[in-house]
């Protein structure tokens, strides 16, 4: 299992370069909007990735919401940080497309607020995990992200029916996809999942790592009591 | 005994102290009242754009309120060490959880019954749609804060910084229910839309979060 990280790190460094290559020279520039498209590639493959993320936190929190397995704890916290990475690329990368592309910064529309929203749940799960003490803390968090998974449906249908009463001033997307740019997002998908995963399980093990440094602490201080 | 008694021992026991001090409701109404004036002061629109917007300002001004009250939930339980004491009881913990939750919302409901006058006067409020759903609305989505306020201020009570956690979870979680709130009291108000899906989707969010926080209660009230 340990010898896995080397290879993934390689392959993920391999898969980076390949993927940046793919999207800065291989990719045709786009018809109407010119070069500044190319942020897609990195803006789309870390939505997806988020997602993977944030849906491993809350299977990970149900898990140990029944089974009270402390590895599925470190799983969830560690994939709920590096969700939040990606979420805050998608977050800064929309902007800075919309910019030029749609003249505005940002846009009240359903799948900006969402994902607005979803950042904030999981910027408000790390700072419960860190302002709760000791052995309460998976618990509590555990809960908050099963809240969180909850509430996602309910704000992209009732942010979906907002906008179809006050539809937004900018029509955004639209149009099809040149096959050869699916065949792109897909390497860079590639990549920045094995980057995720490498995160994840540096991540994953730190967290194991603390808590057994924890509880020889623990048990050296009961000791010399 | 049952969790209906249960919780209505409780329910009871908290009323009776609360109206025997008056500590937090005194507080609460001089706050809710401030944050009306406060709020006057800031947005001083004409009579047309006021039905706009009040229903985003009354239910900015309500859930502020409803952060000071939800506050103070367990302090009480902290100080007299009653929760450990519910612990170690067979009691089940939804009756706790239910007790409080009701609690909260009948002191929400009592700022709201005193705020919404002073709103209505300072901004000369007149609803064009179908008044009778205004209740409803206001029903819905107090329980809707309340609910999870209550939840997440159990939550918080184990966290180091009490006071700020409790709007830090619970903002992010009710943005739906806020729209809901503000939409639908917008659209009472103007009498332009109907409100009839913001009603329907309070009423879901309603559901899914009470029985959400009955079946996750215990586990948090037995953390650790």
């Amino acid at each position: 299992m340990k010898r896995a990280f080397p290879i993934l790190a390689v392959l993920t460094a391999a898969l980076l370069s390949f993927a940046l290559y793919e999207a800065l020279v291989v990719a045709p520039t786009d018809q109407l909007q010119g070069d500044v498209y190319r942020i897609i590639y990195y803006h789309v493959p870390s939505a997806w990735t988020m997602f993977i993320f944030f849906l491993v936190n809350f299977v990970a929190s149900v898990v140990y919401l029944i089974r009270r397995n402390l590895k599925a704890d470190a799983v969830a916290v560690a994939a709920a940080e590096v969700g939040i990475v990606f979420c805050t690329v998608v977050l800064v990368t929309g902007p800075l497309w919309a910019r030029p592309v749609w003249g505005i910064w940002w846009t009240w529309d359903v799948r900006l607020t969402s994902t607005l929203v979803l950042w904030l749940i999981y910027v408000s799960y790390l700072i419960l995990r860190r302002f709760s003490s000791g052995g309460q803390m998976p618990v509590l968090a555990a809960a908050l992200a099963v809240f969180g998974a909850l509430d996602m449906p309910l704000v992209y249908f009732s942010i979906w029916f907002f906008r179809t009463q006050h539809p937004q001033p900018v029509v955004g997307g639209g149009g099809s996809t040149d096959p050869r740019m699916l065949h792109i997002w897909l390497i860079n998908w590639a990549a920045f999942l094995c980057f995720g995963l490498l995160v994840f399980w540096s991540r994953y093990r730190l967290e194991v790592l603390r808590r057994e440094v924890e509880e020889i602490q623990a048990m050296e201080s009961l000791r010399e009591a | 005994m049952t969790i209906a008694s249960l919780t209505r021992a409780t329910l009871i026991k908290d009323l009776r102290l609360e109206w025997r001090s008056k500590d937090a409701l005194n507080s609460m109404l001089f706050f809710a009242l401030l944050v009306v004036v406060i709020f006057s002061f800031s947005f001083d629109p004409t009579a047309e754009e006021s039905r706009q917007i009040a229903g985003g300002l009354i239910w900015v001004a309500f859930l502020f309120a409803a952060v000071v009250a939800l506050n103070q939930t367990w302090a009480r339980e902290l100080r007299n060490q009653v929760l450990d004491a519910y612990r170690v009881s067979p009691a089940p913990a939804n009756a706790l959880f239910l007790a409080k939750a009701f609690g909260n919302f009948i002191f929400v409901t009592v700022l709201e019954a005193l705020m919404t006058p002073l709103f209505i006067v300072f901004y000369n409020l007149r609803a064009l749609g179908p008044v009778y759903q205004l209740p409803i609305v206001a029903v819905l989505g107090t329980w809707a804060l309340v609910v999870n306020g209550t939840f997440f201020a159990a939550l918080s009570i184990r966290t180091r910084s009490r006071e700020t956690m409790l709007p830090l979870l619970l903002f992010p979680i009710a943005i739906p229910a806020l729209l809901a709130m503000v939409e639908a009291t917008g659209a009472i108000l103007t009498g332009e839309l109907s409100a009839k899906f913001w009603i329907v989707l309070l009423a879901a969010y309603n559901v899914v979060f009470t029985i959400a926080s009955l079946i996750l209660f215990e586990s948090v009230l037995h953390a650790e």
